[in-house]
């Protein structure tokens, strides 16, 4: 039922062109360019440091994702581990050489960027994983010898992260990788038995936390307690988004933000900017935005023909899904404040790096669906 | 294990698809979630977040307004306002407070005292709302501070507007502001909602009375501010309203030559217009610098006058109790007469003293009056006549003449610290002090001793409606252009003179109230104060005024302090000769002139031995001074009635 593999490897450049997913690329420009709006917005309406490097990164990631989209998906199958390992190796080396900022090591300094290790190693565990389980017979997929691997491969690099500190970010790598094991058909009742293992270990999890980290949960659960300290964020937050109404103060006229009410408004509160500037309608423009980016990765999923390729984007359009509504949730205050970015929109060079990495991988997906990896 | 086969790629690929399809299901959840709570926030609860955003974005300064001025009869200022020089510090935009204070002490001369407490009262007040360092730079300090404005953040020179007093002749009546204390706070509702740094209220006089309308209304500057508090555009201004500004029937300047004459004595003076009520003059001695209240008063200040055994402070003539002495003769001859107890041809012999209820009762003269009527008993103030009368007037007939002349009451309701005084009876006497009433008490009580107390202001309202002809005034200080009945009443008495009015038809057609039950009594009196004044032997005769224009009628007092003994009336100890606290209080009531009766004083100088001697000549050169000033203020003010 394949097509042979010399027809599928002598596809010609019009071919690759014709086969990219447009709707997908040109969501994510819209997105991209949106981002540049709100970006501007946040310099105070005028065109500085934050817009202009973010319109450099968005273009220069946003072209690797097109040239990377070309790679065919053989090697990024045959080159699966190797990345991982790169990436963990970064991770391990920010734990000796990494750049300390507010508390927490998280940079390696390349001098023409900042790398965040981490951001990248949400991509490179889904990979890893991907073609783990592509690998395994589903016989085996469930035998207790085939889970060490998967666990060691998730829990090592999670750790490291959590270590920096970097909460927010270990949850997302984690999260994907736990993805790709229920795509590969782990069995439920291991998902239960880890999170049972996670309760009972949350105690002492809880002692290593940082007093910070435990404020937020604090806070949380409870902002209007310390409205001037910990639960700032969020209670400003909040008020920026319901001060928006259904249609937004407008352009540059988000008073929260404009005045600093907000915080971390390049970051990880975009969205709330976003939406103080164009109310209900704004955020509904965004949500549906990154709808049709999920689904249409969802859809390469859909097409190719490879689990490998399946695997993959299944687990990275849930693992795109689940930073786009944990950043959301956050913002609109129904999850605690975690630190993390919104895909595309937020302001951070590795995090677009390692979404469009993410984005170029699928649409190579796309491009060589047909393609057997091995 | 590697090398699946297509059949289980197949099945795996399945696999996957159906475990997505069960992700895609929870992703719709979560979907469903954060749609939800977007609707809620920005549709539901978006007026609520709208409120909270516009909290954030505003803050409002108040801004403290403008005193309304308090004028004179003649517009001229008594209290006004003028530029000051402050320094404000908001504390949330200082970077270090105690660096601000370090640098601000090098410049300033400022104490480690008002520091600390500047410094608690930041600690207590919202970090963006503005603290006064100092509210009253000179020009050279306030220079400095500009110059060094830079190196001062937080630091706010300010140029406002506070009150200041022209003189302090008229302190007392005026009152003092000052700085808004917690009890003002809490007693004072208008204050609400007024809380402005530097914002005064009057604490005494005619500042309280009229604080309410004199001190405005609060304008407010609203700003845009960002997180940090810095203002980031003015949004709106509302300037306040400056206070209502008040006109008083005072003459600025005879309080102030009122007050140079009084200079140093502890003494009061009480002018009254006889016909309308209006106060012309009410100084108190001496005196004490409003302005030192204004900007927080300083300690030393404080001390001297708190310390000061004359009471620069108190409102001698509003809330100074003092017994009538021979003031009140004048009362008892009248109600005597009113009561048909005596005739004024009657005699009395006065020896010096006479023995009553196993009690002696002197008369100030030792050798005595001899032979005394009611006339030449007011002219020489013969003790021993008005025992007799007294006695057979009995004191509640007294009392109640007493109080229809205005003692035992306050005369005006504009001064918390105006006290009432006391005209004894029996009743009184039962109620007050629980006893009953001793025919002694009553001779005493007819010389103006005993329990009687009065206010310079009571004395002066009871010789004004004697004066005036015996008809009911009330008395104000803040000028009023509405019809004055009595003047209008003068005005038909001179045109028709041939007609006399009843009683009753004088009440009304001029709505008066006579004070009297036949008006003829009230001349009698009238007369035996002319002669009191005016003739040899009368008691003022050495302080009289010639000039006809001038001429006074009055009647001399000294009230006891104590009693004197038996050995320093043998040695006929003169009051000189006492030590200060122990003189008698020296009075004198008087009205002028006597053709045309315009004017009532009453002046009280305690301790100052003799009404004749201390208290007489003052009356005699306020007299001459308010007199020469009538005319201009009868031009000054065109009122109906007041051409007679």
């Amino acid at each position: 039922m394949f097509q042979p593999r010399s027809i599928q490897s002598s596809l010609s450049f019009r071919d690759k062109l014709k086969s990219i997913d447009y709707v997908l690329v040109f969501s994510i420009l819209v997105l991209g360019i949106t981002s540049m709006f709100a970006m501007y917005s946040t310099d105070g309406g005028e065109f500085k440091y934050h817009t202009e490097s973010h319109i450099i990164r968005f273009s220069v990631f946003f072209i690797m994702f097109f040239i990377l989209s070309f790679v065919q998906i053989r090697f990024w199958h045959s080159t699966s581990y190797l990345i991982y390992f790169i990436f963990l190796i970064l991770l391990i080396g920010v734990k000796y050489f990494g750049l300390t900022s507010s508390g927490s090591q998280r940079w390696l300094n390349f001098y023409f960027m900042n790398l965040q290790p981490s951001e990248l190693m949400k991509i490179g565990l889904i990979l890893f994983l991907a073609k783990y389980y592509h690998r395994v017979s589903i016989e085996n997929v469930n035998k207790v010898k085939f889970l060490f691997l998967p666990i060691f491969v998730l829990i090592f690099p999670t750790l490291l992260v959590v270590l920096q500190p970097d909460l927010g970010t270990a949850i997302l790598i984690a999260s994907g990788g736990v993805v790709v094991a229920w795509l590969a058909g782990v069995r439920a009742k291991f998902f239960i038995y880890a999170l049972l293992v996670f309760i009972s270990l949350l105690p002492i999890a809880i002692s290593f936390l940082k007093p910070y980290q435990k404020a937020r949960i604090l806070t949380f659960l409870n902002p209007e307690k310390d409205p001037l300290g910990a639960g700032y964020q969020i209670i400003q937050s909040k008020i920026a988004i319901g001060s928006g109404g259904l249609f937004g103060k407008g352009f540059l006229n988000g008073s929260q933000s404009y005045l600093d009410y907000l915080p971390e408004k390049h970051t990880d509160f975009i969205f709330t900017l976003f939406s103080e500037e164009f109310g209900f309608f704004g955020s509904i423009f965004i949500l549906l935005l990154y709808g049709l980016i999920v689904s249409r990765i969802v859809k390469i999923g859909n097409l190719t023909r490879s689990n490998f390729g399946k695997l993959y984007c299944y687990s990275f359009a849930t693992a795109f899904f689940i930073y786009v509504v944990v950043n959301m949730g956050m913002v609109l205050g129904l999850l605690p404040i975690v630190g993390s970015p919104l895909p595309i929109m937020s302001y951070g060079g590795s995090s677009m790096m390692a979404i469009m990495l993410g984005l170029g991988v699928a649409m190579s997906c796309r491009v060589y669906k047909d393609m057997p990896v091995n | 294990m590697l090398s699946a086969g297509s059949g289980n790629t197949v099945i795996k690929s399945k696999l996957i698809s159906r475990r997505m399809f069960l992700l895609s299901i929870s992703k719709a959840v979560v979907v469903v979630g954060v749609l939800g709570r977007l609707i809620s926030l920005q549709i539901n609860e978006s007026t609520k977040y709208k409120t909270l955003s516009d909290k954030n974005r505003f803050r409002e300064w108040k801004l403290a307004p403008e005193r309304g001025l308090i004028k004179d009869y003649f517009n001229q200022e008594i209290a006004s306002n003028k530029q000051v020089y402050q320094i404000h510090l908001i504390p949330e935009n200082a970077g270090s407070i105690e660096e601000v204070f370090f640098r601000l002490k090098s410049i300033l001369n400022i104490s480690d005292k008002k520091i600390f407490s500047l410094k608690k009262k930041i600690a207590k007040q919202k970090p963006w709302e503005p603290i006064i360092i100092s509210d009253n730079l000179n020009w050279s300090e306030f220079s400095r501070i500009n110059l060094f404005l830079h190196e001062l953040q937080g630091i706010e020179p300010i140029v406002s507007i506070a009150r200041v007093y022209n003189d302090n002749s008229s302190a007392h009546v005026l009152g003092y502001v000052s700085q808004v204390s917690a009890k003002d706070l809490k007693n004072k509702k208008y204050l609400k909602d007024m809380s402005v740094p530097g914002m005064a209220v009057g604490k005494t006089g005619l500042e309280r009375r009229l604080d309410k309308e004199i001190i405005g209304k609060v304008g407010f500057q609203r700003y845009e501010v960002n997180a940090f508090g810095k203002r980031i555009k003015q949004i709106k201004v509302n300037p306040g309203k400056a206070g209502k500004s008040f006109k008083t029937t005072l003459d600025l300047e005879v309080q102030q030559y009122t007050a140079e004459i009084l200079k140093d004595k502890a003494a009061s003076v009480c002018v009254m217009d006889i016909y309308n009520g209006d106060i012309i003059s009410l100084v108190s001695s001496p005196s004490y610098d409003p302005n030192a209240f204004v900007h927080g008063i300083e300690k030393n200040y404080w001390n001297s006058l708190i310390k000061n055994e004359r009471k620069p402070l108190i409102n001698k003539a509003v809330s100074g109790l003092y017994p009538p002495g021979s003031t009140i003769k004048t009362i008892v001859a009248l109600s005597a007469l009113e009561n048909k107890i005596i005739r004024p041809l009657d005699t009395v012999r006065c020896k010096g003293k006479i023995e009553l209820f196993g009690e002696k009762f002197h008369c100030w003269k030792k050798k005595g009056h001899g032979i005394m009527n009611m006339r030449t008993g007011i002219k020489r103030s013969c003790d021993v006549y008005f025992y007799e009368v007294a006695r057979r007037l009995g004191v509640d007939r007294l009392s109640e003449t007493a109080k229809k002349f205005g003692l035992g009451k306050k005369v005006l309701n504009d001064f918390v610290e105006e006290r009432s005084g006391v005209v004894p009876n029996t009743t009184w006497k039962k109620k007050y002090i629980g006893q009953n009433w001793y025919l002694g008490e009553t001779l005493h009580s007819g010389i103006g001793q005993g329990y009687f107390q009065s206010t310079p202001i009571q004395l002066c309202l009871m010789t004004a409606q004697i004066a005036n002809g015996g008809f009911e005034i009330k008395p104000r200080i803040l000028f009023d252009k509405s019809k004055n009945n009595l003047k209008e009443y003068l005005k038909f008495k001179n045109e028709n003179p041939g007609q006399p009015l009843p009683t009753d038809l004088l009440v009304s057609n001029f709505d008066l109230k006579p004070l009297f039950k036949n008006q003829e009594n009230i001349k009698i009196i009238k007369d035996a104060m002319y002669s009191s004044s005016n003739e040899p032997g009368g008691t003022s005769y050495r302080s009289r005024l010639e000039d006809k224009r001038f001429t006074f009628a009055g009647k001399t007092g000294s009230s006891q302090i104590r009693k004197f003994t038996e050995e320093q009336r043998e040695a006929e100890v003169k009051q000189e000769q006492l030590k200060y606290e122990n003189r008698d209080h020296a009075l004198f009531i008087a009205f002028a002139p006597v053709s045309d009766p315009k004017y009532a004083i009453s002046v009280v100088v305690e301790h100052g031995g003799t009404g004749s001697k201390a208290a007489a000549p003052i009356a005699k050169k306020v007299i001459k001074k308010v007199l020469e000033r009538h005319s201009l203020r009868q031009s000054i003010n065109n009122l109906p009635g007041d051409s007679i």
